[in-house]
């Protein structure tokens, strides 16, 4: 087990005052906060936040782990030195059930479980429970997925509760169906899939939140559906018919006479389906064919004098 | 062994939960989540208690607005303002990306 660092989270001295635990704490909870923050690893640190601050927050649990002297450093191999909380006393507030599991090895081998060692096993006897926590997790699939519905195997990694009431990190994988018509950031309720409750607690409920692979041609907004597509000068003005890409399957798609640079054109019901499904956006750009031969700069030279044309007029210099 | 597969309920608004069906998913008091309607934090349809409906997306919303009021020590006025930013941001990311179009 390694030793933790708890001040070096909150980015606070050894010495700081319960205000200044505080403030920093509260600080570093709405950066990292998950609904909030947009940080990678911001669970992970509102995690190790959350585990210092339940330590130094509390008078009684900040001088045990004083106690433990200043010379350890984070990470560093750690063994409880026999009786060490010999002395202390803990009221164990603040905690509920739900959260504890969450801890690590290190802060129960100091607080035990719960944080209140024998005082939440003497609970347990008097019909003591806790709803399991919910889990969240993010579910990557591609945009056809949407179109077409799936299956995913998902891999999570979460502690578990044996039948000795130990914690230990165990690993499965869920086969969950991606019902068709997602769309990105949308979440599925996977009933009881979260953590076991306690006691008669009911289990939690596992969270999995949609987000769409990037795409190499597409990009999805809600229910709609954008692809980019370049057209020659000549397509563009003088209108065709494309075979264009879609999701669902090739379409032939009309492009008007005078189509202009990033101009939309709709393809009703072509985007994400579902009862009231979304569009199929194709935005044009224009491809400027490159003069590179002497044949192509010629004709270049011909367009100059037969096709006199000022973009810049607005520009009124 | 063979393969089990799970099929969940899709938050979408093509659900609707009744205020017993939100207050046992997300764990919570009926009373909190009268206060969200209150709030604005929820927005269900229908005009009685009884008769309310919450679409889909309204569970992860009570859940975020559970897991702040708790972690940030929020109140729900609090929590009301953080979720309609996150929201607004939410939109301007989208349409940040739309301007950046995959090449």
């Amino acid at each position: 087990m390694d030793y933790k660092d708890y001040y070096q989270p909150l980015g606070v001295e050894r010495d700081a005052s319960q205000d200044e635990i505080k403030r920093a704490y509260r600080k570093l909870a709405r950066k990292y906060h998950p609904d909030v923050s947009k940080e990678p690893d911001a669970e992970a640190r509102f995690k190790e936040l959350g585990e210092a601050y339940a330590v130094l927050k509390d008078p009684e649990k900040r001088a045990a782990y004083d106690e433990l002297g200043a010379g350890w450093k984070g990470g560093q191999e750690f063994r409880p030195p026999p009786d060490w909380d010999a002395g202390f006393e803990y009221s164990g507030s603040g905690f509920d059930g739900a959260d504890a599991a969450a801890y690590s090895d290190f802060f129960e081998s100091l607080f035990g479980r719960g944080g209140t060692g024998p005082r939440f096993d003497a609970g347990a006897r008097h019909g003591y429970r806790a709803r399991g926590e919910d889990h969240h997790a993010k579910v990557l699939i591609d945009l056809e997925d949407a179109y077409h519905g799936a299956t995913r195997s998902i891999s999570l990694r979460a502690p578990e509760l044996d039948e000795t009431g130990h914690v230990s990190v165990k690993d499965r994988t869920l086969h969950v169906k991606i019902p068709k018509g997602v769309k990105q950031g949308q979440k599925i309720r996977l009933s009881g899939q979260g953590s076991p409750g306690q006691g008669d607690g009911k289990a939690g409920d596992l969270y999995l939140e949609i987000e769409f692979r990037p795409h190499r041609l597409y990009r999805a907004e809600g229910k709609d559906v954008y692809m980019e597509l370049p057209l020659t000068p000549w397509e563009a003005a003088l209108g065709a018919t494309i075979k264009v890409p879609t999701p669902a399957g090739p379409v032939d798609l009309k492009i008007p006479a005078g189509a202009g640079n990033g101009q939309k054109l709709r393809l009703k019901g072509r985007g994400i389906p579902s009862k009231d499904p979304g569009d199929f956006y194709v935005i044009i750009t224009l491809s400027v064919p490159p003069a590179n031969s002497d044949k192509a700069r010629d004709f270049y030279k011909k367009m100059r004098e037969d096709l006199p044309y000022n973009p810049r007029s607005h520009l009124e210099v | 062994m063979t393969k089990k597969i799970l099929t969940g309920t899709l938050l979408d608004d093509q659900l609707h939960l009744s205020l017993i069906e939100i207050c046992e998913a997300c764990a919570s008091r009926t009373e909190w989540v009268i206060e969200l309607v209150e709030e604005g934090i929820l927005e269900p349809l229908g005009n009685q208690r009884d008769q309310w409906r919450f679409p889909g997306e309204s569970l992860a919303r009570a859940n975020a607005a559970r897991r702040l009021q708790h972690d940030l020590g929020l109140n729900l006025a609090g929590v009301a303002l953080v979720l309609d930013l996150l929201e607004e941001i939410e939109t301007l990311r989208a349409r940040l990306r739309s301007q950046e179009l995959p090449s």
